[in-house]
């Protein structure tokens, strides 16, 4: 007998009685259906909390706002998607205070060195956000792969106001995630970080070591 | 672990009162001032010479079958429906929260689990169902509380000792850091792993003396015995009673006579 | 088993944890890195559930959980429908050593050399790195903490906070000893370079191997929940990602996650949420410009199937690792991790590992307890984990051929003269007239009490008998 069938089957043939099936009731997450307002307050307070920046933009200001962004970090370089909106609009400003963008258009093994070690920054769009924990949602795509949001040491990422779910039921529910996932999806609720050394915090230790969400008003 | 919910009755005219072996052995005062202040209310209190130990400790040592009968001995101690009042919310817990289980499909289930409703920890029995009032009659002084583990968890009785010192006037009562935390006693844990044990009971000693206090009140014996024991022996300036024992001294007259 | 000999040899004797247990405790560095740790993490959850309807949500958590289990193998078959469906080859394990064999297997068809970390304990639990390393296999930590303690040669002392034992000044020292990185006591600075190390390890791993703290069936979507990073590298930059886990991280829907995520990070390390919290549910797809070509799951039972086998033992597998139980715990707090000697220290320890090794070899751990019901207390999902204490210790003690074992070494602690002793305590306390009478016999020749009570007055003066009894006193008063 295989191993899936010795352990299915221990798991069937229990000795114990009848299991109950309890009655899950989500109703205690949820939260007031807080305004857009509020629900960007409280994101900025989270995120802000665990050591993130928001910056509160418009769709005319916020190449501005990353243009100097990038500038005082002394970025050399932005990772940006191929097709996205973000990354025509950047390509097709023709600004001179931005610096060099960065396409992601091949295979990660092609590049790997220079993703790794060549990369100062990069911008991502989001699936939304939730104002409760101060999380952003991003499904990466074909245009806009995992890594983007990981290797380089600066993930900036641009959340519509509008989308900001208060909760992450709220969020999955509108989203329909039970429908299906893509290969693969996350929330990202700060820069990475770790206490592992005596309980202190240390920024960076893997991820970027910033992120900065502009939140397009 | 808590009963969510708990309906005091109303207050009775007669109660049980189950003495626990540790104050029958050692700390007979301590059952005598529970007595004493519940008379004060006017309740008659029955207490059933025929009463020995809950079972507890057989029980979390393993030996069911040995629990199971010494407990089986109290279950005719309490034929009236009277509540059942303990002074220690760990004899309290075992027989309010483990005798139902204890007695799972035996022919006693019923029975056990009528006495199981009806057992109350002493002190939460005086504040919320005798509503007593404490009139403080002794001089300034300054106590820590130490809540037992099982009368802060399995009877949810935390509130109870600290509400009741603060009827006395003249008692400060002083907060020491990690409340909650054990003391290291837990029965046979005491003797089968000494040195942690030994570890518990000697940060708990420091953090009721860091406190600021000489005094500690509690609501087990288990615990007093732990704490003032190790604060005994290490000369350790702290000494401790059962928070009935000091109640009813505070309420009481200098030559010990109530009004 | 010929092939994992060698690998047992690294166990640890679980039985000598009296030893450890008083080492640790006459260690005050020992001592003052886990009581400080333990006191911060205890007020960090505290601060984290403050607004929260926190018995309702770790009611909502329990019954997640207890769904989940109630549906254990079909979930199991539906996740393995579904993640077959998605692209990942799910692998089935009835122990650590064939969990083991499998993920050898998967690198030496790949012929992987190199395979990055990502935390997890089930892999702990197999002592996968040793025999990784056995065959020629490097497996490195990226996780900073279990990078720390595989630097050290250690195993984790919590499942969460893995170097939790070790202050700054000693991992200065190790990274010093081991890297070559400067003495500093800058933890900025040891992270970075931690971080410089292990970015070079993930650009070349061949495979990754991660935990999983849920997976859920009806997407087949591998879950981790982690705040460096390094679970994402892990399982996005190597062209293999190996998730290994146990049967009971299965939960049915989606929806599910939202409760238990928002009990496990606060319960853990008082987070609202962590960092980064991944959702897998299959390899890079053919247009895709990253991650891993292949995933797999290990799906790992080792002793599990035999706990869902009883109805009270079966509430141990609704944990979901967030440490509180550890946290809280004044025993642990007191010994450290590694007293314990088992991969999952603390109370849980204490509750999962005589399944995994036995109650004669666990022997201790059911014991070591004050029964304080801390533990419990926090427990997100609500495991009585003091009433399994309780009933390992039945189970350890239990002589009686009528019960079936339902725990692997059962009655091993067994001794007849003990039980001799509970029985005669048991036959006085039922009698109530020996029993006035011996005690009032007690109280009466109170003088020719001993002042030393065994291990009791090694601590403590002994309790003084009292001159009468509060029967008599009773008596005496007419009651």
């Amino acid at each position: 007998m295989s191993s899936r069938e010795t352990i299915l089957q221990r798991l069937r043939n229990r000795t114990g009685g009848e299991l109950t099936v309890p009655e899950c009731d989500f109703s205690v997450l949820q939260r007031p259906d807080w305004s857009t307002a509020e629900r960007v307050d409280r994101f900025e307070r989270m995120i802000e909390s665990v050591h993130g920046e928001v910056h509160r933009c418009t769709d005319d200001n916020w190449m501005n706002r990353l243009a100097e962004i990038l500038a005082t970090r002394g970025a050399r370089n932005l990772l940006v998607a191929k097709t996205h909106e973000i990354s025509q609009s950047l390509r097709n400003a023709g600004r001179n205070d931005l610096p060099e963008l960065l396409i992601y258009d091949e295979p990660v093994h092609s590049w790997k060195g220079h993703l790794f070690n060549e990369v100062d920054a990069s911008i991502t769009s989001t699936r939304g956000g939730i104002a409760e924990t101060g999380s952003l949602i991003l499904w990466p795509t074909v245009d806009e792969p995992r890594l983007m949001s990981l290797v380089p040491p600066v993930h900036i990422a641009i959340l519509k106001a509008s989308e900001l779910y208060t909760t992450f039921h709220e969020a999955m529910k509108a989203q329909n995630w039970s429908a299906g996932m893509p290969t693969n999806a996350l929330l990202i609720s700060g820069p990475s970080k770790t206490a592992d050394i005596e309980q202190t915090l240390a920024y960076g230790v893997h991820g970027p070591k910033e992120l900065i969400v502009l939140v397009i008003e | 672990m808590v009963d969510t919910i708990r309906v005091y009755p109303s207050k009775p005219a007669k109660v049980y009162f189950y003495g626990t072996c540790l104050v029958d052995m050692f700390y007979p005062d301590a059952g005598i001032a529970g007595v004493e202040l519940l008379e004060r209310e006017g309740i008659e209190v029955l207490f059933p010479q025929n009463q020995t130990c809950c079972g507890q400790p057989a029980y979390t040592s393993g030996y069911h079958d040995q629990a199971r009968s010494v407990a089986k001995a109290q279950l005719d101690l309490f034929p009236g429906d009277w509540p059942i009042v303990v002074p220690s919310g760990s004899c309290g817990g075992m027989m309010r929260k483990h005798y139902p289980a204890l007695f799972k499909d035996t022919t006693d289930e019923v029975k056990a689990a009528g006495i199981a409703g009806r057992v109350w920890e002493l002190t939460d029995f005086l504040l919320n169902v005798c509503h007593i009032k404490l009139d403080d009659l002794g001089e300034p002084t300054t106590v820590a509380m130490h809540t037992s583990c099982s009368a802060r968890r399995e009877m949810g009785v935390a509130e109870v000792g600290p509400k009741l010192l603060g009827q006395l006037k003249n008692v400060n009562l002083v907060e020491q850091i990690r409340p909650e935390e054990c003391c290291g006693f837990g029965g046979t844990f005491a003797v089968r792993h000494p040195e942690i044990s030994g570890a518990m009971v000697s940060e708990k000693v420091d953090t009721l003396v860091e406190a600021g206090t000489k005094e500690f009140v509690t609501t087990d014996c288990g615990c007093l015995m732990n704490i003032a024991g190790y604060a005994e022996k290490n000369q350790k300036p702290l000494e401790g009673q059962h928070i009935l024992s000091f109640l009813w001294a505070r309420t009481q007259d200098k030559g010990g006579q109530q009004s | 088993m010929s092939e994992t000999a060698e690998h047992t040899d690294h166990h640890i004797d679980v039985k000598q944890f009296h030893p450890r247990a008083q080492a640790a405790i006459q260690n005050p560095k020992i001592r003052k890195n886990f009581r400080s740790a333990m006191d911060g993490l205890m007020s960090k959850r505290k601060a984290a559930f403050e607004g929260w309807d926190l018995e309702t949500l770790r009611d909502l958590g329990a019954n997640i959980r207890m769904r989940a289990l109630a549906n254990l193998p079909d979930l199991l078959e539906q996740l393995e429908k579904k993640l077959t469906e998605n692209g990942v080859k799910v692998h089935w394990a009835v122990d650590g050593d064939e969990a083991c064999r499998i993920v050898r297997d998967i690198c030496k068809a790949r012929d992987a050399k190199t395979v990055i970390k990502g935390k997890s304990m089930v892999s702990e639990e197999m002592e996968l790195n040793h025999y990784l390393q056995e065959q020629d296999i490097e497996a490195l930590e990226s996780d900073l903490g279990e990078y720390i303690v595989q630097l050290a040669d250690e195993t984790p002392s919590h499942i969460i906070m893995p170097a939790i034992h070790k202050n700054t000044g000693e991992i200065s020292q190790l990274l010093h000893d081991k890297t070559g990185t400067d003495l500093s006591n800058d933890v900025e600075y040891l992270t970075a370079s931690a971080r410089l190390q292990l970015r070079e390890k993930f650009m070349n791993a061949d495979v990754g191997v991660s935990g999983v703290n849920f997976a859920v069936a009806e997407t087949g979507t591998l879950c981790l929940v982690e705040n460096e990073g390094n679970g994402r590298m892990t399982t996005t930059v190597p062209p293999c990602h190996i998730a290994v886990t146990g049967i009971e991280k299965v939960v049915p829907t989606m929806e599910d996650l939202t409760g238990l995520l928002a009990l496990l990070t606060r319960s853990a390390t008082g987070q609202h949420i962590t960092t980064y919290f991944n959702m897998i549910s299959g390899p890079r797809k053919a247009e895709e410009l990253d991650g891993p070509e292949e995933v797999h799951l290990v799906l790992v039972d080792n002793g599990r199937s035999s706990i869902y086998q009883d109805d009270e033992l079966l509430d141990t597998l609704r944990c979901i690792r967030c440490g509180a139980c550890m946290n809280h715990c004044p025993v642990y707090t007191r010994v450290g991790g590694h007293a314990y000697g088992t991969t999952y220290p603390g109370p849980i320890g204490k509750i999962l590992m005589p399944h995994l090794i036995g109650l004669d070899e666990g022997r201790h751990l059911p014991t070591a307890s004050s029964l304080c019901g801390a533990c419990g207390e926090v427990c997100p999902v609500k495991i009585p984990i003091p009433d399994l204490l309780v009933r390992l210790r039945q189970e350890s003690v239990d002589g009686d051929k009528l019960h079936p074992a339902k725990v692997r070494g059962h009655g091993a602690k067994r001794s007849t003269m003990e039980a001799m002793i509970w029985k005669g305590w048991a036959w006085m306390h039922a009698s109530p007239g020996f029993y006035r009478f011996g005690t009032g016999a007690a109280s009466k020749l109170r003088a020719l009490q001993p002042a030393s009570a065994g291990a009791w007055t090694d601590y403590r003066t002994a309790p003084k008998l009292a001159a009468k009894t509060l029967h008599q006193r009773m008596k005496e008063r007419g009651q």
